[in-house]
């Protein structure tokens, strides 16, 4: 009897001790020059899934000496974690919701960071005719025309947001009613891997498409060029901005170290780093730098 | 190979562990103060109970995420995207199953045992206590099973920890994750690893039930 008590009490401590110890476990530990800091980025899948953020992140956590936790969920989902305050800054690419966040008083500062494009890419045998096209509006035009499958990303991402607008532009508005029309609500690898299996048209920032082209043997680039510079098509551009989540609306968010991190990766060294990722493993930058800084370096 | 995956193992078996202990602290005093003791809204409990034990891991991950944001009840803690939120979000999920087996369990055993223990004059909590210790190997065997739900699902902890690299990101997450950006071989090698410790958890159980019936009959 004392037994069995003895049992459950040390059951209990060991619960209790180990439910106290989980917040320590796996925290950052403390270096010489005080605890580490944390700071929560929500970005968005297509930065994440290139790997530029594992490139980049460990200059910014040495010289900070922070941690830099990265939430990668789709633009919509990243600015509504912005809203509430679960994230101190965001890197996202739809300008309108973008601005409409500053406007909304959520976020503070936006500062250009950096762009690439996007492209359209498709099954090799081109069901809807629309390789080389010079603009996505006659492509989506064709493939709506063609009711070639179309996976969309259906995600309220920055690049779905994009893809609703040049559907628009074309003045089609797909719906689940069309069968090859497939909004698959998930992330751009998750889409490309869908496309690749399915023989589906779709559009995608090239950074992924570069980053995972070796998994993909279905599928090539129909619209947009092999480059940035060949990209004809002024709708496809995809700029991303970096936001640091307003303190007055959110206290409690890391605004010293989010606005730090912004200057950070706008300041000339970390554009560089930026351009140059890619460089070596795809022949081509996966984004170029925009910043105000670096413009002002390179006119 | 195994090196980097070193520490998403740790950490699932770390989540899951805890969770684990938390649930069995709380669900086997609750499944045997269902068998034994009639309280007011005993009915109701058992319902919520029975109804746990189907509970979509994913919705369960939506209601916890809910209740930790910042901008909810329990937002100031700041435990969203944590280790602990996913502690919570399992807790949550695999309390059920032990408070149920363990009701179960114990109300076998009273009723075995109700007649000797009257006999002895032993009541109430004491009565609980001896036949919680009788049934102790059912129960390992009831945690066990815990585990293994708790080890296995993604939904829960994907939408609570936020699959943080280094940080939340434990073996589910992970097979999810390198899964869309069509790294299988990496996926399929924490598959395995993740199938063998739940085949091991299974083994164990079982050879645990083999030895007390061979011991205790």
């Amino acid at each position: 009897m004392s037994r069995l008590r003895t049992w459950l009490a040390a059951w209990l401590a060991a619960a209790l001790m180990l439910a106290a110890c989980a917040p320590a476990a796996p925290a950052p530990t403390p270096t010489s020059a005080g605890p580490v800091q944390i700071l929560r980025l929500a970005t968005t899948t297509s930065t994440a899934d290139t790997g530029l953020l594992d490139a980049i992140l460990p200059v910014f956590e040495a010289a900070y000496n922070a941690q830099v936790d990265v939430v990668a969920v789709g633009t919509g989902q990243a600015i509504e974690l912005g809203t509430n305050g679960d994230a101190d800054v965001l890197l996202v690419h739809a300008r309108s919701r973008e601005d409409k966040f500053v406007a909304d008083g959520d976020g503070i500062n936006r500062l250009d960071v950096m762009y690439n494009d996007f492209i359209i890419v498709g099954p090799a045998d081109d069901p809807a005719g629309i390789s080389g096209l010079a603009t996505a509006k006659e492509a989506l035009a064709a493939i709506a025309a063609a009711e070639a499958t179309f996976v969309s990303r259906g995600d309220d991402s920055g690049t779905n947001t994009k893809e609703k607008s040049l559907w628009a532009s074309a003045g089609i508005t797909p719906t689940a009613e069309n069968t090859w029309y497939e909004a698959i609500g998930q992330g751009m690898g998750e889409t490309l891997t869908f496309s690749n299996e399915r023989l589906g048209y779709t559009l995608t920032d090239r950074g992924t498409w570069l980053a995972q082209q070796a998994n993909l043997p279905n599928l090539a680039v129909m619209v947009g060029g092999a480059s940035v510079a060949e990209n004809g098509d002024k709708a496809l551009l995809n700029p991303y901005g970096v936001i640091p989540v307003n303190p007055e609306k959110h206290p409690g968010v890391a605004f010293d170290l989010a606005t730090q991190f912004a200057n950070w990766i706008t300041s000339v060294e970390t554009q560089q780093l930026i351009s140059d990722y890619g460089q070596d493993k795809f022949g081509q930058s996966l984004f170029y730098p925009s910043s105000a800084a670096w413009k002002a370096a390179h006119p | 190979m195994l090196g980097p995956l070193f520490p998403i193992i740790s950490l699932s078996l770390y989540v899951s562990g805890v969770a684990l202990l938390l649930a069995g602290a709380a669900g086997i005093p609750l499944g045997a103060a269902l068998a034994l003791r009639p309280f007011p809204g005993r009915r109701l409990v058992e319902l919520l109970i029975y109804t746990g034990m189907g509970l979509p891991p994913v919705v369960v991950g939506l209601l916890v995420y809910l209740l930790l944001s910042r901008a909810g009840p329990l937002g100031p803690l700041g435990l969203l995207f944590t280790p602990p939120a996913m502690v919570i979000a399992q807790t949550i999920l695999v309390l059920p199953i032990i408070a149920a087996l363990c009701r179960q369990s114990v109300e076998d055993a009273w009723v075995e045992y109700e007649e000797q223990l009257r006999s002895l004059g032993a009541e109430g909590l004491r009565a609980a206590f001896t036949l919680v210790w009788d049934i102790r190997f059912s129960l390992v065997t009831a945690v066990l099973a815990g585990l293994g739900r708790a080890l296995a699902e993604v939904g829960a902890v994907i939408i609570v920890g936020g699959n943080i690299d280094g940080v939340t990101r434990v073996m589910t997450t992970t097979i999810a994750l390198e899964t869309s950006k069509g790294d299988l071989p990496l996926a399929l090698s924490l598959g395995f690893v993740l199938i063998a410790l739940i085949v091991a958890l299974n083994a164990a159980a079982h050879l645990i039930k083999e030895a007390a019936q061979r011991r205790y009959g």
